[in-house]
């Protein structure tokens, strides 16, 4: 059997466009439906990386902005999970992006103007490919949470901005992790953009004490579902001829 | 081959500081040997050499100076730089890009060559085209779209998706304008995400 076409993205399982609550979606959701379009190979294919594009520090963000012998200030982490499509099947060899404030809650951007201090030992960026069984690691600090201007007295809960591509663009998908716990997540106008509880569960990344380092870096675990597809099993044209 | 489907991980919004994980640079640091992105055709493209420039604006007229974009396209052969892509491809030719704006203006551009035809569903040719993924700020899920060339004419109005579109009106948010600049070909293409002339986003 052949691989055909990604299934239907589920709209209903991720944000709407126009989330009144988040407040800056207003005048960035697009009012017209979008028009659906079967996957051609503009779709079906999406940019290929490899080792060559990255270095193995990358996924390392203890150590990939500090001075030497330094590191940065905060609670030590590993993020870690796999990368699988919604056939349960492993993504291998593909590149996934992270970005996230320092412990303080500032992001080293030009933009950030939060009272909190920058780290001088803490870029906020890291980049991995995952393994042949989709599998992929981080070692950074825990996020801080901070405020912004939604409603007067917002505060992210602290988060990791993850970005993955998969196979073909279609799979293209940015998301956030959030932390166990944390009190801030059910009271965020973000995470609230998504409608269905379960689905929100997903971005929670699970303290996972077996892969802790004793008195070294504490664990959690989070896996990706990237869109999967289907199977060949009746020509359905999709190449033609 | 089990039954048991997982689901998809839901998206959050890129927020306005998304350039710290996929263009450090334009954030205000350097960490990365190379940044990712950058080069789209490589240095040895076959084809037309062009530059595309745009805006993407929001409800109220304003540009969206916090966007990123992703491009996708193929090579003047009509081939994408991957296994399922339809042929070979220029030795560096990646045919994916990173834009990013100009944070006071929100105007953004990128160099690259003008792709060919790809063959569509049902072996209908599609006219050429550059594949786009929105993200910002505000946008809960990327959107996508597609920028088709004003230029070409026949091959336009016989593109399988331009013709899905039942509005005839609409299709023209789609075509990005040709201007010449300095004698290169330079494509216009403002990207409206609300409002009047908004332009087609596309369910893929």
């Amino acid at each position: 059997m052949k691989p055909a076409e990604f299934y239907a993205r589920d709209r209903r399982w991720h944000p709407p466009a126009l989330a009144r609550d988040y407040k800056t979606s207003v005048t960035r959701s697009p009012q017209y439906a979008a028009i659906s379009l079967q996957n051609s190979a503009s779709e079906l294919t999406g940019p290929v990386f490899g080792h060559n594009d990255i270095d193995a520090i990358d996924n390392d963000l203890l150590a990939n902005y500090a001075q030497p012998g330094e590191s940065p200030i905060g609670e030590r982490i590993i993020v870690h999970g796999r990368v699988l499509d919604e056939n349960a099947r492993p993504v291998p060899n593909t590149l996934v992006e992270i970005w996230q404030a320092n412990a303080g809650g500032r992001y080293r951007h030009k933009k950030d103007t939060y009272l909190a201090p920058i780290d001088p030992n803490f870029g906020g960026c890291g980049r991995t490919l995952t393994d042949e069984n989709g599998y992929y690691y981080f070692r950074t600090v825990k996020p801080g949470a901070y405020p912004w201007r939604n409603w007067v007295n917002d505060w992210r809960p602290a988060h990791i901005h993850v970005s993955v591509f998969g196979s073909g663009f279609a799979q293209r998908l940015i998301t956030q992790l959030y932390f166990e716990g944390d009190p801030l997540i059910a009271k965020c106008p973000i995470v609230a953009t998504i409608p269905d509880p379960q689905a929100i569960d997903m971005l929670i990344a699970r303290l996972d004490m077996n892969a802790t380092i004793p008195l070294d870096t504490i664990a959690y675990h989070f896996d990706i579902v990237l869109r999967g597809r289907r199977s060949t099993l009746f020509e359905n044209r999709l190449e033609g001829n | 081959m089990g039954m048991k489907y997982l689901k998809e991980t839901p998206s959050q919004t890129a927020g306005p500081y998304v350039h710290i994980g996929l263009a450090p640079g334009a954030a205000g640091f350097d960490i990365y040997r190379e940044e990712l992105g950058h080069d789209i055709a490589g240095p040895n493209p076959k084809g037309e050499r062009i530059r595309v420039e745009g805006l993407v604006i929001d409800g109220t007229g304003s540009p969206i100076k916090d966007v990123l974009l992703e491009a996708w396209q193929a090579n003047a052969d009509g081939h994408y730089a991957h296994p399922e892509g339809g042929g070979e491809v220029e030795e560096g030719f990646r045919g994916w890009g990173r834009v990013i704006t100009d944070f006071e203006t929100g105007e953004w551009g990128f160099d690259t060559v003008k792709p060919g035809r790809v063959m569509g569903r049902n072996g209908r040719l599609m006219a050429p085209h550059i594949n786009l993924w929105i993200v910002a700020r505000g946008i809960n899920l990327g959107l996508n779209t597609r920028m088709y060339f004003a230029d070409e004419d026949a091959a336009n109005a016989e593109d399988p998706v331009i013709n899905l579109i039942e509005w005839e009106r609409r299709r023209a948010t789609l075509i990005a304008r040709r201007e010449d600049r300095d004698g290169l070909p330079l494509y216009r293409f403002d990207i409206k995400v609300q409002g009047q002339d908004e332009t087609v986003f596309f369910d893929i």
